[in-house]
């Protein structure tokens, strides 16, 4: 009984949540697909030929799961932050309050409204890189699902916390501006770390997003710069420290309770 | 049965703000009840707090038998809730914010879908009900709140201001919804600015002021407790000017207004007929007569003032 309303309400958070997105399509479904045929006539196409390979594929084919994985990062948490800050802001975050509707419910169905942009943007962004790339082959489909999968979680996770912190629309552009994107860039997407100085081939496995490419990578081409396990179990830890997070955030009421 | 209990609520905000300092309220299953109070006397807050949005600093609620620190779940769904403030989200369409609601509360789709047609209808909003909400006027704004409060059809409904910037007529077709729905036997509590509204709809009354309650009555026992009230009469103007200067009445405090208009204060132990049977007997007709003021907006006024001035302090 409880559980098959919980479940009605989880179930209604995600169509919300995907309404809200498809409805606003112009704004959360164009600008990846934009952005990402421009990485890939740039650095695939034009300055790709020139590098030749990249951990022994066609630089096109290396930079492609890198490239969906970093749309995966970025819309994910653009569209939690976005979503859960401006039904703070206008209040309408109001209606789950008052409703018998658990914390877990509410960051389950915010989770799965941005796991299901990310995983459209990732198809969008696939459909776009068969124009550049003449096949795609698919190493591990399990791990290739799993990473994606949890990678989204974790940054609709992400977007979240930061929407319950967030006092205007600015405060949810700071970290996508000064964290994702730096880590996003140092994270493997464009280049393998062994080309790196050792040195740097150490603070470079600090970055929790090398993981995630590279897992994501080894799906699709079974090349990787990290263990597979290490980077799902980085994937999953992560994903438990930001939901128990998030979790207490919202039982407590906080930026959202006074 | 209660359909609400409160006993020594209080709230602290977040800067030291004390919004309401230990009130007790009860509020009988199927009544109409409202909350009367001046801005910022604590009327939101403690809605606020009976439907989660505020949390209490101290004291309980229970909401029929629920009790909010144990129960909730359970308190919750007996709830309906219109706020103060529009609060729903601008871009979503009519019909899709009173369905998601009702989802909230565990109501499947269908049948949602389904009473959103029966609810949007009655409040007239059907026709809207693929409109963004941003689209729709402030009447009707508030009619969506309304409707998206009885979707899950709870037992207690509490509207915060309701008809706040709402105009006669919606006004009134708003007060017979109210009305027929508390007949069909749920309890309702409203807050609002006009007393009018308190006196021709609700039965019981509580005043809040600075916090505190001071008064928690029947509109009819509070209205009993008004000692004085003071009417004015239209003379005839077929009398000559200087008729109101002219006539005498005993007993009575009154005084002229203009040439055929007299104020007189009435103590309840006196009636009106002694004022008539002097005014008949000078020959003097009265054209028409009505109250000074709103009686209970007198009342609340007195109410307030007393409510403020210092506790006197036994010897
Ligand atoms: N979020 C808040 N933070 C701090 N103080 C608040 C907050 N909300 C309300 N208050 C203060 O608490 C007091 C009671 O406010 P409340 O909104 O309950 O009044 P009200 O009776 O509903 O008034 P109105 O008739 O104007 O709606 C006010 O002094 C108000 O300034
Ligand atoms: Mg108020």
């Amino acid at each position: 009984m409880r559980s098959s309303i919980s479940y009605i309400a989880l179930k209604t958070i995600w169509i919300k949540e995907c309404t809200r997105f498809l409805r606003i399509w112009i704004q959360t479904l164009v600008p990846p697909a934009i952005t990402m045929t421009l990485y890939f006539v740039i650095f695939g196409s034009i300055v790709g030929q020139r590098i030749g390979e990249m951990g022994g594929r066609p630089y096109m084919e290396f930079i492609v799961p890198g490239l969906i994985m970093m749309a995966v990062i970025t819309n994910s948490y653009a569209n939690v932050a976005s979503s859960f800050f401006s039904a703070k802001f206008q209040r309408n975050i109001e209606e789950m309050l008052v409703a018998p509707v658990s914390p877990a419910v509410i960051i389950g169905g915010y989770v799965g409204g941005g796991l299901a942009r990310a995983l459209l943007v990732a198809c969008i962004v696939t459909l776009v890189s068969f124009l550049f790339v003449s096949q795609v082959s698919v190493h591990n489909l399990l791990v290739l699902v799993v990473t994606v999968v949890l990678t989204s979680t974790l940054f609709s996770l992400g977007g979240l916390i930061n929407a319950v912190y967030a006092r205007s629309f600015d405060d949810i552009s700071i970290v996508p501006t000064f964290v994702l994107t730096p880590l996003t860039y140092l994270g493997g997407v464009f280049f393998s770390i062994s080309l790196l100085p050792d040195v740097w081939q150490t603070i470079a496995q600090v970055n929790p997003i090398l993981y995630m490419v590279n897992a994501f990578r080894f799906g699709f081409l079974g090349i990787s710069d990290v263990s597979i396990t290490a980077a799902l179990g980085v994937i999953i830890g992560f994903n438990l420290i930001l939901f128990i997070t998030a979790y207490t955030l919202l039982k407590r009421g906080v930026g959202i309770r006074s | 049965m209660k359909a609400l209990s409160i006993r020594g609520l209080t709230k602290t905000y977040k800067g030291g703000h004390v919004a309401l300092k230990g009130i007790d309220l009860d509020v009988q299953a199927g009544d109409f009840f409202a909350l009367l109070g001046p801005n910022g006397a604590g009327k939101s807050t403690t809605i606020g707090i009976i439907s989660s949005l505020v949390n209490k600093t101290s004291g309980t609620v229970s909401v029929f038998g629920y009790d909010l620190d144990t129960q909730l779940t359970d308190l919750k769904r007996q709830i309906g809730l219109v706020p103060q403030e529009f609060n729903f989200n601008q871009f979503e369409t009519v019909q899709q914010i009173v369905v998601n609601q009702a989802g909230y509360y565990g109501v499947p789709r269908e049948v949602a879908k389904q009473r959103s047609e029966k609810y949007l209808k009655q409040l007239s909003l059907w026709d809207k009900r693929n409109a963004p909400a941003r689209n729709l006027s402030g009447g009707m704004k508030r009619r969506l709140m309304i409707a998206r409060a009885l979707l899950h059809e709870p037992k207690l409904l509490i509207l915060d201001e309701p008809t706040a910037g709402v105009d006669i007529e919606l006004r009134r077709s708003m007060w017979d919804y109210l009305e027929a729905i508390n007949r069909q036997g749920i309890t309702i509590i409203l807050t609002t600015h006009y007393l009018e509204e308190a006196e021709s709809l609700c039965r019981n009354i509580a005043i809040i002021d600075q916090g505190v309650i001071i008064e928690n009555t029947s509109i009819k026992g509070l209205l009993a407790t008004l000692n004085r009230e003071t009417f004015i009469l239209d003379l005839a103007p077929t009398m000559g000017a200087g008729a109101a200067a002219g006539l005498q009445l005993e007993e009575f405090q009154w005084r002229v207004i203009d040439d055929h208009t007299i104020e007189v204060d009435v103590e309840k132990s006196q009636g009106l007929n002694r004022v008539f049977e002097q005014l008949s007997a000078q020959a003097i007709k009265v054209v028409s007569m009505r109250n000074k003021a709103n009686r209970l907006e007198e009342l609340f006024v007195d109410l307030v003032e007393k409510g403020r001035q210092p506790a006197e302090v036994g010897a």
